[in-house]
């Protein structure tokens, strides 16, 4: 077992890289889909607008992205903290 | 061969298949039947989950909501995907290191409380049987079409099949059977839709084809399809009209309640490893990505094919007549989705034509007049039928359609066998082996499984039978509840070590009961219709529909959760300890279920 400090130390870097993480799955969809689509109407997609194709695909695209990320980033912090199970 | 025999080896050719699996890996101790020995790889489990996942409400029901309402149900798609990002940032590992198999022997241990446990499983009972009601509406549906019989009695024998098939196997029956489930269901949604972007797009991908170019008439998709809806009256279909606060509520909503459902979560507990938790999320939103980026596509060719069909000599001409709909084998689609009560038309000005359009319109009105019409004379068109008549309406061979209604079978039948193991080990494991009988025998537990199970489909079909909504709307429901109850306990169960047993009971009840009253108050008391005292046109509070107040109901078991805790005695050490170590992926080793 790590000592108290290490754990704290690996808790607060993985509350930094979800707290990235969610940021950035709320400025996909509720941002560029929902709220700021009037800023993104500019930019034509395929006969609409890119807040129409983040609301309908490319929101789910980044969703991916972030778990994928967030894996293969938390799973590296696990070793760098000795946290991982052996 | 006609159709109906097609149908029925296809479906008949599938549900063979999933016996045979379910007989092959049948449960054999408790343990195997609520989390398949905990030897399931993170693909075959992402696969698995995603089959469990994808319930008649994303198959059957929602390209058709989409369909019909355009860029405003793009919530759907973001909502029913987004979910996976907070399970797989905010739950999924570290369920996985507590390594128990049910959702609320978590919130119990937890919360150190009996009543917290006992309360969970009130709120996993309560999401999950409105989430079979609203399978049940998509079996309805699909059974109604296939046997050719009316929804009502397509409805009963679905009943009936779900439950001789949710009996049969436990968890391991059951992953091994959603793995070939989800082969089925995403091969039967992926095949059409090929054929109809081909068709209309000339590209083979339905995701591109939705922002490609109308063959037809060298303008984009969707410019084509926001033109000729208007021309009827209709909203564009990519612009955005519906109330923005309520959109983003109801978002909030679907995505916390994906996050909070039992059936879903319970799925984290069977991957060997907390690495594998994690990744494991990731694979089931790449299968569920698979279908969801392909069902906007499915809506918006839809309801372009639809419009031209009863247009089709376009807007400005003549309407469809009743002597094409009857006589031509391209429209045979509309009678025979007739029979099943989900699609109608009438002749109401009596020339023979079937006019189209959206009566509400005032332009539309004006041409109503000059033109003779007395009104929409399409008079019913069922969303839910739309994913399942689409290969029909847009002419594909006849295995297609055996294919898709083989598709969307496997789509109802997994989700609702997964929900009724989620209920039945809630009741068995949870209540009566957790709080009422500790002493009983594991045959006793099965067999109180499998009572729960009877009821808990009886019930189901019977509120089935007078739906709250379409498919999607429903399962919309149990994601609201899922969302105000037992997402924010798991949450602040692994986040915050002040929270509670008081606070943690306190919020739960408060997220429950106030979600579930907003609910009744707008769709009837235990769903009976004619009971409401709003409707979700004009809701109780501003613009929120009972749809959209999960994400309410979440902040509310927040707050007072937080509140609650505040004002009473402080978290054991050695609760605070165990809070700690599930943080913590070192240590995981196998399950241990008591």
């Amino acid at each position: 077992m790590s000592d108290n400090s290490s754990n704290n130390a690996y808790w607060a870097a993985n509350m930094r890289i979800i707290l990235i993480s969610l940021a950035i799955w709320a400025l996909v969809s509720f941002g560029f889909g929902i709220l700021l689509r009037p800023m993104l109407s500019g930019i034509p997609v395929g006969g609409t607008d890119l807040g129409f194709w983040f609301a309908q695909q490319g929101s789910i695209l980044v969703f991916l992205a972030i778990i994928f990320f967030y894996a293969w980033r938390m799973n590296r912090l696990d070793r760098e903290h000795g946290v991982d199970e052996e | 061969m006609d159709q109906f025999t097609i149908n029925l080896l296809f479906v008949g050719a599938s549900f063979a298949l999933y016996i045979g699996i379910a007989i092959w890996a049948r449960a054999g101790s408790t343990s195997e039947f609520y989390a398949a020995g905990r030897g399931v790889h993170p693909v075959t489990n992402g696969m698995a989950t995603a089959a469990d996942w994808m319930s008649a409400a994303s198959f059957i029901s929602m390209a058709g909501l989409i369909a019909f309402t355009g860029y405003d149900n793009s919530s759907f798609l973001m909502g029913w995907t987004g979910g996976y990002v907070l399970l797989a940032l905010l739950l999924a590992p570290y369920l996985r290191k507590f390594g128990k198999f049910t959702v609320s022997e978590f919130i119990g241990d937890r919360f150190y409380s009996q009543t917290a446990r006992i309360v969970a499983v009130i709120c996993l009972i309560v999401a999950s049987v409105t989430y079979v009601i609203g399978q049940m509406t998509g079996v309805g549906v699909a059974f109604g079409r296939f046997l050719e019989v009316s929804n009502t009695l397509g409805l009963l024998i679905g009943a009936g099949v779900v439950f001789a098939y949710a009996v049969f196997g436990g968890m391991k029956g059951v992953t091994y059977t959603q793995v070939a489930q989800y082969c089925v269901l995403i091969t039967a949604y992926t095949i059409p839709a090929i054929f109809i972007s081909l068709q209309l797009t000339g590209n083979p991908i339905p995701a591109l084809g939705l922002f490609g170019e109308h063959a037809a008439s060298g303008e984009p998709l969707l410019t084509k399809l926001d033109a000729i809806v208007t021309e009827i009256g209709f909203k564009e279909y990519t612009l955005h009209h519906a109330d923005t606060f309520n959109m983003v509520l109801f978002t909030l909503s679907l995505m916390i309640g994906t996050a909070g459902l039992p059936h879903v979560i319970m799925r984290f507990f069977t991957v060997p490893r907390v690495a594998d938790a994690r990744w494991s999320a990731g694979w089931t939103l790449v299968f569920i990505a698979l279908l969801y980026l392909t069902a906007p596509a499915v809506g918006a060719m839809a309801r372009l094919n639809i419009t031209e069909m009863m247009w089709p000599n376009g807007t400005n001409a003549q309407a469809v007549s009743i002597e094409t709909i009857e006589n031509d084998a391209r429209y045979d689609w509309m009678s025979t989705w007739q029979k099943t009560g989900l699609l109608d038309w009438e002749d109401k000005n009596g020339d023979g034509k079937i006019q189209y359009y959206n009566d509400a319109s005032e332009t539309m009105q004006a041409k109503a007049a000059e033109n003779g019409w007395a009104g929409n004379e399409l008079t019913k068109f069922n969303r839910d039928i739309l994913v399942l008549a689409n290969p029909e309406i847009a002419n594909l061979p006849g295995w297609v359609i055996g294919l898709v209604a083989a598709g969307g079978l496997a789509a109802a039948l997994s989700t609702a066998a997964g929900l009724l193991l989620a209920i039945s080990s809630a009741v068995s494991h949870d209540l009566i082996k957790g709080a009422i009988n500790p002493n009983i025998s594991e045959k006793g537990e099965l067999l109180s499984a499998r009572i729960a199970m009877a009821v808990a489909i009886v019930v189901a079909t019977y509120l089935g039978l007078n739906p709250p909504g379409f498919a999607a709307q429903t399962v919309a429901l149990a994601f609201g509840l899922a969302a105000a109850s037992i997402f924010p306990a798991l949450m602040m169960g692994i986040f915050s070590t002040r929270i509670n047993n008081t606070g943690a009971v306190a919020g739960m009840l408060a997220g429950l009961v106030v979600t579930l009253l907003y609910i009744f108050l707008h769709k009837g008391w235990f769903f009976i219709p004619g009971t409401n005292s709003f409707t979700d046109a004009e809701p109780l509070l501003g613009t929120i529909k009972s749809t959209s107040f999960g994400a309410i109901g979440a902040m509310v078991n927040f707050a007072v959760a937080y509140v609650v805790a505040g004002m009473t005695k402080e978290t054991p050490p050695a609760i605070k300890e165990l809070v700690e170590s599930v943080r913590i992926p070192r240590g995981a080793g196998a399950a241990h279920g008591h």
